[in-house]
């Protein structure tokens, strides 16, 4: 169109940039895979291990055509306790489901009361304590102490809370490293580099609209998981927004360098994936993204800290969860850092134009 | 040092390239006037590809001095690449982009040039500018690599195998595409393996062979090398020899092509009767008899012994 007929630098990469970006969002697979994947796998995740009330335990009350108003009085009791779940037996089937298992304790309505257990099941142990308490209470017992539970499920210390910060290094990293090595060795396999190359072009300028191409989609990315995380599952931003969203750039801007250097050499898409692979899968078990790294022996922990991805995990959960500063966070913007400007100078040293 | 600097648009000499063990390219001299369409003519294999890439500055030859527009390639030769369009063998272009976008891509590298539109319209592709690359058909991608190498307003236009496995009319636009650009003073070299294309378009052609030139002219002149302005083909059974075809009266040269003889003759009138003769003198049956005139086709053929196509 008429603006753009003049050429320029600041055009030329306008331009390439454009295209780079479009070429992304004509590509619906990779949409699915930058945005919709990780909130899919957070939404899986975080319900499988969301925070549940602990489960009740199964117990049997013995009802016969004898007992049945004293077992009816003992189930209602025994229901006002938030540890068991009391059922009706008949005496037989109430012995066979305490052998098998089914429930943890037989109650056989009094007076007196008779507790049937195996006391090598603590389960049994605990229906007991709380089976006895319960009655003893229902039969007017008064206690002399009072007491009070405060619950801990503090927020920035569940599993979602864990995940959310993982989940946005590795989709970081993943995108980083794909939307380079692809689209650069697509480029090379099939000649378009070369064309391009026969072109005044600036060579830089085509590597910078990479570049700038996979940042234009760096904040929907974030915003999206970030806040599917805050929304749903109200995973906290305790740190500065400020520091967080300079940590994901400086790890995008480190993962690109690596994508760059998957893609400075290699002909054909088999091997820039194989590569990205090689390059990816141990930071995917190593770098704490679903379970912390600490599980790992304490001999490779220093190894395990000094790859990019688990520095910008520990940097993103630091600031989500423990609000961490600047300065806390420094060793691992210094490994990020590092990691950035070593691949960025060896790819541009060994970059294959044609 | 024969002639000043402006006169040439590319001058190569002691061209040499190697792949692995295989010599691409083997002391190939070149020398094509401004404004002139100069044709490298020869199967596929010869070196034309090689060659060409090395005159484009995108291949690094290892021996021999190459000066394209008064430059050499050295440094980054981005001065002398605002003066060059392009269009490589089997260009592919981003398929996800439209065909406007993709001009305006290569419009927005050049510093000056045409405007994209216009060059869209003068390759009958402003139907198709909303259209995504992939989806074009082989004319039209190949129509819109020409573009491509037009749209920086170049006063060189390399084009390898630009019509290759193209329709008949996706051809003819680009051939007028081509001698338009001539018409305004651009200056052409193309590879092909098409002789009819050659013919009709170059003032010059270097029929290349085994990396290096193996003839040299106008395609007046190179025909009228052949001595032979006719070429007759015949098939019999039996076959009559190439020892009995080649002393019939006129005949220059006798080759095999596919079943037949192929007899470059001076004149049909001057050779057929006495081959007829020949034929039924040796008591054999005709099966196929056919004249034309003599083509660089047929030129290869007797240079090389071999058919350009399949050579």
């Amino acid at each position: 169109m008429p603006e753009n007929i003049r050429g320029g630098r600041l055009n030329a990469l306008r331009e390439l940039t454009s295209a780079r970006v479009k070429e992304f969002l004509r590509e619906p697979e990779a949409v699915f895979w930058v945005f919709l994947f990780p909130v899919l796998l957070a939404i899986v995740l975080g319900f499988a291990f969301r925070e549940k009330p602990p489960d009740r335990i199964p117990i049997g009350v013995i009802s016969g055509p004898a007992s049945g108003k004293a077992s009816g009085q003992a189930i209602l009791a025994l229901s006002g306790s938030s540890a068991l779940l009391p059922k009706a037996y008949a005496a037989d089937e109430g012995r066979d489901a305490l052998r098998t298992g089914k429930i943890s304790l037989l109650v056989e309505p009094g007076p007196p009361v008779v507790f049937h257990l195996d006391e090598t099941r603590p389960d049994s142990r605990i229906a007991r304590l709380a089976a006895d308490d319960a009655l003893q209470r229902a039969a007017g017992r008064a206690d002399p102490l009072q007491v009070r539970d405060e619950k801990v499920t503090e927020k920035g210390s569940r599993y979602i809370d864990f995940l959310i910060p993982g989940l946005l290094g590795m989709n970081l990293m993943g995108t980083g490293i794909w939307s380079l090595a692809f689209s650069i060795t697509s480029a090379r396999n099939r000649r378009v580099l070369k064309r391009l190359v026969a072109t005044p072009m600036r060579r830089g300028d085509y590597l910078l609209s990479q570049i700038m191409g996979r940042l234009a989609f760096l904040l929907p990315e974030i915003v999206l998981l970030a806040g599917f995380g805050w929304l749903a599952f109200d995973v906290p931003m305790r740190g500065s927004l400020l520091l967080f969203f300079a940590v994901c750039l400086l790890g995008t801007m480190s993962f690109c360098g690596l994508g760059l250097l998957i893609a400075s050499r290699v002909r054909t898409i088999e091997g820039a994936s194989g590569l990205a692979n090689f390059v990816m899968m141990p930071m995917w078990l190593l770098s704490g993204v679903f379970f912390s790294n600490e599980r790992f022996p304490d001999v490779i922990q220093p190894l395990l800290r000094a790859l990019p991805l688990t520095a910008l995990n520990e940097a993103l959960r630091g600031i989500m969860n423990e609000g961490q500063g600047l300065v806390e966070v420094a060793p691992q913007l210094a490994i990020l850092t590092v990691w950035g400007l070593v691949s960025f100078a060896v790819a541009l040293k060994i970059f294959r134009w044609k | 040092m024969s002639s000043p600097p402006s006169s040439a648009a590319v001058r190569c000499r002691g061209l040499v390239k190697r792949f692995d063990d295989v010599l691409a390219v083997a002391g190939l001299d070149l020398e094509i006037a401004r404004g002139e369409c100069f044709g490298l003519l020869g199967p596929n294999g010869a070196g034309k590809t090689t060659t060409i890439e090395i005159l484009e500055g995108l291949t690094e030859p290892d021996e021999g001095e190459v000066e394209v527009l008064g430059t050499t390639w050295k440094g980054d030769g981005r001065r002398l690449r605002e003066k060059l369009g392009v269009s490589l063998q089997e260009t592919q272009l981003n398929e996800k982009l439209t065909v406007a976008e993709t001009l305006r891509l290569f419009r927005s590298f050049y510093r000056e040039g045409r405007d994209p539109e216009q060059v869209l319209a003068a390759l009958a592709l402003d139907e198709k500018r909303d259209a995504r690359v992939g989806k074009l058909s082989g004319g039209q991608k190949q129509r819109l690599a020409v573009a491509c190498a037009l749209v920086g307003d170049p006063e060189m236009l390399f084009l390898d195998e630009p019509t290759t496995g193209l329709d008949p009319q996706s051809r003819l636009q680009l051939w007028q595409q081509v001698t338009a650009f001539r018409e305004q003073g651009g200056t052409v070299l193309l590879t092909t393996h098409y002789m009819d294309e050659a013919e009709r378009l170059c003032d010059r052609i270097a029929i290349v062979d085994h990396g290096q030139v193996i003839a040299l002219g106008t395609p007046a002149e190179l025909i009228r090398s052949l001595h032979a302005a006719d070429v007759v083909e015949l098939l019999s059974e039996p076959m009559l020899s190439e020892e009995e075809l080649r002393h019939l009266p006129g005949v220059s040269d006798v080759h095999r092509r596919g079943p037949n003889w192929a007899l470059a003759v001076h004149s049909v009138t001057e050779s057929v009767p006495p081959l007829l003769a020949a034929v039924e003198k040796a008591g054999a049956r005709l099966t196929h008899l056919s004249t034309h005139r003599a083509t660089l086709e047929d030129l290869f053929v007797s240079l090389t012994g071999r058919e350009l196509r399949d050579a």
